[in-house]
């Protein structure tokens, strides 16, 4: 199925979760921000959160220092 | 002729003398300024000047103060900044400028919460003076704060934000300031105050470490209600420190992003939100 990932359209494998996409990815959730469909996803509930045709996803990387 | 005093217009005769003016204004100002340089009772004043009248020591009144930012600001900024209330979480190198450059502005209540006390290292970058070593940042700053501006209301909450309190500590914010030094504290807080307010602005910091271009640092909109400061890319890391102009550049970028908001523009390019 297809998404929008960052922007972007991305084919990605059927029926997975978020915590999924992220894992296949090598994104670390604790450094992540994940926006699914405009709400913004706490990381225990990404792998209870379905990914369907035509989601958007933004993934907000985060770096330290502030 | 029109003088400006304090800034605010005020008429008087042709050839008004500045001790004339400091008489019906302020008659206990022992100095005097025209135009942005000291002068005499003597002096003979001019249509246009613009008069400071001083009493040495003493802090200006809520109203005067008041009319001093109003004077300052672009209408209509004053009343929308005075009414408002900002979060900040973290108090270190962001957050201490970003809370200052607040303060200036004259937002009428700060939030700011912070666990950690002054250490010397933190003089590299952060808004903290010598004699505050030891104490507890939020205090520290608290106390800067009321010197720049007593008018500012600032609730200092010293503590380790966590996801419990988060709700609790910054439920009247209108906009928060993700303002911490570790990127999974900064995830934490974001997830934890949209999953609660979803509807309310978050201005985050990322990517501010080392002495790269100042150009590089951003604000984005990186998610429906995430702006995002900084080049997103350069953490901090051994041989990347964290640098006083960078990070203000950063810090900045943050206190700007909020006033934006705070008038209703978008912090990341030209238009209305």
């Amino acid at each position: 199925m297809d998404i929008i990932f960052n922007g972007k359209a991305r084919e990605i494998q059927d029926g997975i979760c978020i915590q999924e996409l992220l894992d296949q990815m090598q994104l670390d959730c604790m450094q992540v921000v994940v926006e699914h469909n405009n709400n913004i996803i706490p990381r225990q509930r990404l792998a209870e959160t379905p990914l369907n045709n035509g989601d958007a996803l933004e993934v907000i990387h985060f770096v330290g220092g502030g | 002729m029109q003088i400006k005093v304090n800034e605010q217009d005020h008429s008087f005769a042709e050839n008004a003398s500045l001790g004339s003016v400091r008489d019906r204004i302020k008659s206990d100002a022992d100095l005097l300024i025209v135009n942005g340089f000291p002068a005499s009772a003597e002096t003979v004043l001019s249509n246009g000047d613009q008069v400071v009248l001083i009493k040495r020591g003493e802090t200006p009144g809520v109203e005067e103060f008041d009319a001093l930012m109003t004077a300052r600001h672009t209408p209509g900024v004053h009343a929308t900044v005075k009414g408002a209330t900002i979060g900040i979480a973290g108090v270190g190198g962001l957050g201490s400028a970003i809370a200052i450059a607040l303060a200036r502005t004259g937002i009428g209540h700060l939030i700011i919460a912070d666990f950690d006390l002054v250490e010397p290292s933190n003089l590299n970058r952060q808004q903290y003076f010598i004699d505050q070593i030891g104490l507890p940042k939020v205090y520290a700053l608290r106390d800067t704060l009321a010197r720049i501006n007593p008018h500012v209301r600032v609730t200092a909450c010293h503590l380790r934000l966590t996801p419990e309190n988060i709700a609790e500590i910054f439920g009247h914010a209108q906009v928060l300031v993700e303002a911490f030094d570790l990127a999974d504290q900064k995830v934490m807080l974001i997830e934890n105050f949209a999953e609660r307010f979803p509807d309310r602005p978050m201005v985050t910091g990322s990517g501010m470490a080392g002495y790269g271009p100042a150009n590089t640092v951003l604000t984005q909109q990186v998610a429906r209600n995430l702006y995002l400061c900084g080049d997103a890319t350069t953490a901090a890391a051994p041989g990347t420190g964290l640098m006083a102009p960078r990070v203000g550049v950063a810090a900045h970028h943050q206190a700007n992003a909020v006033l934006r908001l705070l008038l209703g523009e978008p912090p990341d390019k030209e238009g209305k939100l």
